[in-house]
């Protein structure tokens, strides 16, 4: 073990009153030295965070509001084409006295979340070995970086055929939108790490799978956790693509099904209700769950820009 | 002081066992296709327990590539390399702790890796953190540290390491000159201590000369085994002290003179 072997002294140090006056110079010098080059980072006070963070969208939000209810009273477009902002609250509350909001929400963003932990579980082993194999990288690199691009809702009509309409047909969409970002996030951020970490971890005795989990996953996570959180986005967007093409009855009624019946009926109320519960959802998870996880990530690591 | 070239010096910390901590014997690199100029040519260096070795010479000369054969980070093209007892201990100039990791737990990491049971790995790092003097860091975050707490931590973190070797590649050369000599003061203290064996690489022939037993001088491409000395100066040195500078004074002539040669050729 490595704790003070004191048998062994150099005779040039011995124990007698000068060397320890001046052993305890040296350590008194080290913490005027340390103390110098510390400082604490000061917080800021919540009224400041408050103002700086909150107010904005929220007057943001009224604007747009007013923008809206201005086009409605003007008639830019024809009342059933534009409806007000008060019409489209009374939709929403007629859903919610009907007590269906919680069964809709929960169907989509059941299906979003199961969606996107599948993602995640294939998404992470593929990464790695796309990002440490090179021959597996020359084969599929390039396929997985083009799937990111390719907008899932093209893979709605073969998934339909090769599936039927139901919930397969469904999660195969939101896998390949979300399963490319979770992966290439992944390799990116292994492509981002310091080699002097990698060597470091070997120095230390970190090979194979302990090299992995000790050193390359958590020193990729800043890449890896950008990912995930586009992951989510495309996880959502194909959820709600695949829910709005493919209706049937072993679907449930999720959110894109509440818009197409609104479609159907020529509701349009009932089909804003539905625009801003998908937008909602959508920013609601990102704040919720990824910003204040990639905010840990990067503070740990001192990377968070004091924003 | 003396001059002489291999002779061992007459301290405590001189193995009374004709041991070793390295042996490189005739040790050679040459980096792509075994073709071009060798890096280092017939490496003869043997480090004996306790010692402790600065190997000087200039910038490029091979000296990282040599701990990085120690280290068994990469393979000599030819020649052995021994190391006695477990896997050496590397520190680099950057201090290579991992930022996502608290100081104490960068530490742990290295316990475990070494097979320490996690019971034992708290107390064992705040010993180390201790033994740097810095007990109460366990939970700061590195980019909390300062430059000089960064080298310490590492140092803490070589430490955990269960080798007797410890390899340092110019591991204070970024930092300022207060706090160098504090470190070299610090490195002298936890040496004798510890009773580790030391390869320290700089190009700072001072520096050499204020922490070494035995200095080796590398000349550049090929890298060899220019000259050496054996130092008796006493511990603690002092940087600025007379000794320290006159012998200095020769190396670095001899130093100049290997550099020299370069440009004549
Ligand atoms: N991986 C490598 N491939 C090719 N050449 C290298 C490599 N690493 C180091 N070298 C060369 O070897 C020489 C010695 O490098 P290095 O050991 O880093 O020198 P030093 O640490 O003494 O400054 C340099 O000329 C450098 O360009
Ligand atoms: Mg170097």
């Amino acid at each position: 073990m490595a704790a003070p072997d004191l048998t062994k002294t150099d005779p040039g140090i011995g124990a007698d009153a000068a060397d320890k006056h001046a052993e305890e110079d040296l350590a008194g010098l080290e913490a005027g030295l340390d103390a110098l080059e510390s400082y604490e980072r000061e917080r800021k006070p919540f009224s400041r965070v408050l103002l700086e963070k909150v107010l904005p969208p929220v007057i943001a939000i009224l604007l747009v509001l007013a923008v809206w209810q201005i086009a409605y009273s003007m008639e830019v477009k024809p009342r059933y084409a534009l409806p007000s902002p008060q019409d489209v609250w009374d939709a929403f509350m007629v859903q919610w006295k009907k007590g269906t909001v919680f069964d809709i929400l929960w169907t989509s963003l059941s299906r979003g979340i199961l969606g996107f932990l599948i993602a995640v579980a294939i998404g992470t082993p593929l990464g790695l070995i796309v990002a440490r194999v090179s021959w597996i990288r020359a084969a599929i690199g390039p396929i997985l970086s083009g799937l990111q691009s390719l907008p899932s809702v093209a893979w709605v009509p073969p998934a339909v055929i090769w599936f039927g309409l139901n919930n397969s047909a469904i999660y195969a969409v939101v896998l390949l939108g979300a399963v490319p970002s979770i992966a290439n996030g992944l390799v990116a951020g292994i492509d981002q790490i310091p080699p002097l970490y990698l060597r470091a971890g070997r120095v230390l005795g970190a090979r194979g799978l302990n090299s992995v989990w000790h050193v390359m996953l958590p020193a990729s996570l800043p890449g890896y956790v950008a990912g995930l959180k586009q992951g989510w986005a495309f996880s959502w967007r194909s959820l709600m693509a695949a829910e709005l093409i493919a209706a049937g009855p072993e679907l449930g009624s999720g959110l894109g099904q509440l818009m197409d019946q609104g479609r159907d009926l020529g509701d349009m109320p009932m089909m804003l209700t539905a625009v801003f519960m998908i937008l909602i959802v959508g920013i609601g998870i990102e704040m919720l769950v990824f910003t204040p996880v990639e905010r840990l990530v990067l503070r740990q690591r001192g990377l968070a820009t004091s924003k | 002081m003396t001059q002489t070239i291999s002779e061992a010096t007459p301290t405590a910390t001189t193995p009374v066992e004709t041991g070793f901590a390295v042996r490189l014997d005739q040790v050679t690199k040459v980096f792509g296709r075994g073709r071009g100029t060798p890096v280092l040519d017939g490496i003869d260096l043997t480090v004996a327990p306790g010692e402790f070795v600065c190997l000087l010479g200039a910038s490029g000369c091979g000296k990282s590539t040599l701990l990085n054969l120690i280290a068994d980070l990469d393979r000599p093209t030819s020649g052995t390399i021994e190391v006695s007892g477990d896997r050496p201990a590397l520190m680099f100039q950057d201090h290579a702790l991992f930022p996502w990791l608290t100081a104490g737990k960068n530490i742990e990491l290295a316990l475990k890796l070494r097979g320490v049971p996690r019971d034992r790995r708290r107390a064992e790092a705040d010993e180390l953190l201790e033994l740097v003097r810095l007990g109460g860091a366990h939970k700061k975050r590195v980019h909390e540290l300062s430059g000089g707490m960064r080298q310490r931590v590492a140092l803490a973190r070589a430490l955990a390491q269960a080798g007797d070797l410890l390899l340092m590649d110019e591991p204070f050369a970024a930092l300022d000159a207060i706090t160098r000599d504090v470190l070299h003061d610090e490195l002298t203290r936890i040496w004798a201590e510890t009773g580790r064996s030391v390869v320290f690489v700089t190009h700072n022939v001072r520096e050499a000369v204020r922490l070494a037993q035995r200095v080796v001088l590398m000349s550049s491409r090929p890298g060899r085994i220019a000259r050496e000395w054996t130092i008796d100066i006493p511990q603690p040195r002092r940087i600025e002290s007379t000794g320290v500078s006159e012998l200095s004074v020769e190396i670095t002539d001899q130093l100049r003179g290997e550099i020299r040669r370069h440009g004549r050729a």
